[in-house]
């Protein structure tokens, strides 16, 4: 089998996924780094080339507004947004989750204001992490692709449906040129399948009510509901993603290892960044380093089980999170894996780094730095310093 | 509050979704009411006024006539006694039937 290799953007990567996936209905406001995504798709309506309801929307609000509609009346929808434009969303993401509607949604990574910025950093989805919605972050292009077809399997699996969003980092891989591989449309459209709808508005035979009042006396049933869809959703994560690999040949779990297993050292990563530190994992590698990564692709639901099956080897690990949680004892990775290593017989020396805020770049100096540091630590037997901030100027 | 036991989470329909029309009836929500309706059969002139202005659907009439009031889900607003045009039905204060 020959092999396709496209040259194009992350945010075209995922306009051309969701061109193949089809949706019935997109509801998007354009807010950067996500608008050269928008901007595409809307191409592709104007082109005549999908069937896809195209609402224009006069906000963010609005966007996921129409979005739960259309999900209610039984459509299989998508949307897309950064930053501010999640931010505006907020009420609604909750109430997505809260009706159990299996939106997709793709989130290109940025600040949130103020002062205002447009570079990525993480501090948008970690802020819906509590949402109910499943999170899968991507590394580059490739993955924003795939893991965009995946989400529509994941979300409308019948003991989740539960909405999903995928993120890329902002400008590093929505805006930097990448090589995808794309799947065939008649592969794509396969392996989606078609949607069906559990209690679809339109289906007047019968009658049903989304979001009606729901009180002391049944609420919390529900949120427990939410809790164990969420929890199942990460069986379904595995599965889909083994599906994937036979029509992509590309493999997907709920996190990467990169020379993990027999590490001594290692970071914990999200998206780009991991791409970054692989690098310098073969650099220190060659020089006989015992170095290694853990790419997190799924952080909601937390993994925590196989988390600290990867990690509980390791003499040192440092954290990296590309937000803050402000007053928080770390980051919100950090917060996580720091928990769950609690479950650990045997608890690794481990370190948080906050970085790259606002867009901020990190190197592989940067992440050298880190595995030096790693290395004093486990000479030293103890951290002095917990919450580092990394790159910032004092 | 509901007379009906209340379920666990296994036993709902997930999302809050009300996926049964018509099953707001099977909560009844004539505790709250503070003073009574009561008709004097008498005065009624079966107008159905009261039926067009309930707002919770409590005045139950059949073949063009009222049958009764329903105290399961009659809150006491008092809005049928207020539009009666021949002033048919007192508002009492429910002390007087928990007497």
């Amino acid at each position: 089998m020959s092999k396709k290799i496209t040259a194009l953007t992350g945010n075209e990567a995922v306009a051309y996924a969701i061109k193949q996936i089809n949706p019935d209905v997109m509801a998007a406001y354009p807010i950067t780094p996500q608008t050269a995504l928008v901007q595409k798709f809307s191409e592709y309506v104007a082109d005549g080339l999908v069937d896809t309801e195209f609402i224009t929307v006069e906000s963010e609000h609005s966007a996921m507004s129409a979005c739960v509609g259309a999900a209610a009346a039984g459509g299989r929808v998508m949307t897309a947004t950064s930053a501010n434009g999640l931010a505006l969303m907020f009420e609604i993401v909750y109430i997505a989750a809260s009706n159990r509607l299996p939106i997709v949604m793709s989130v290109v990574n940025r600040a949130l204001s103020a002062p205002i910025n447009i570079h990525c950093d993480h501090s948008d989805t970690m802020g819906a992490r509590d949402s109910g919605w499943i999170q899968l972050y991507s590394e580059n292009a490739q993955e924003a692709y795939d893991n965009t077809i995946q989400a529509i399997r994941i979300a409308e699996h019948m003991e989740v449906r539960l909405p999903v969003m995928v993120m890329q980092d902002g400008f590093i891989t929505s805006h930097g040129i990448d090589c995808v591989e794309f799947i065939d449309d008649e592969k794509v459209t396969k392996f989606i399948g078609k949607y069906q709808p559990r209690y679809p508005l339109l289906d007047v035979n019968h009658p049903v009510t989304y979001g009606p009042l729901d009180l002391y006396d049944y609420y919390f049933e529900h949120k427990r509901q939410q809790a164990e869809a969420i929890k199942k959703s990460q069986k379904v994560v595995v599965e889909v993603g083994n599906e994937f690999k036979q029509i992509s040949g590309r493999e997907y779990g709920l996190f990467e290892e990169y020379h993990l297993s027999d590490a001594e050292r290692a970071i914990v990563a999200l998206s780009s960044t991991a791409g970054t530190a692989k690098q310098v994992v073969d650099e220190l590698r060659a020089k006989g380093e015992k170095v290694g990564l853990l790419k997190l692709r799924l952080f909601r639901p937390f993994p925590y089980q196989e988390i600290i099956q990867a990690l509980s080897h390791l003499k040192a690990i440092a954290i990296l999170d590309r937000s803050d949680s402000f007053g928080g004892f770390g980051g919100p990775l950090f917060t996580e894996i720091r928990s769950a290593l609690l479950e650990s017989e045997k608890i690794p020396q481990n370190v948080n780094y906050i970085y790259g805020l606002g867009g901020r770049d990190i190197n592989q100096v940067d992440i050298t730095s880190i595995y030096a540091d790693l290395e004093n630590i486990v000479k030293k037997g103890k951290v002095e310093e917990r919450i580092k901030y990394l790159g910032v100027r004092e | 509050m509901s007379n009906t036991k209340n379920l666990g989470w296994k036993e709902i329909p997930e999302g809050g979704l009300i996926i049964e029309a018509g099953n707001a009836a099977k909560y009844e929500t004539g505790s709250w009411r503070s003073v009574r309706p009561v008709r004097d059969e008498k005065k009624c002139t079966n107008c159905l006024i009261c039926w067009v202005y309930c707002p919770d659907s409590s005045i139950l009439v059949s073949d063009g006539k009222i049958k009764n009031i329903d105290y399961s889900h009659c809150k006491g607003c008092g809005i049928c006694a207020t539009e009666c045009p021949v002033k048919a039905i007192e508002m009492v204060d429910e002390k007087e039937f928990n007497k």
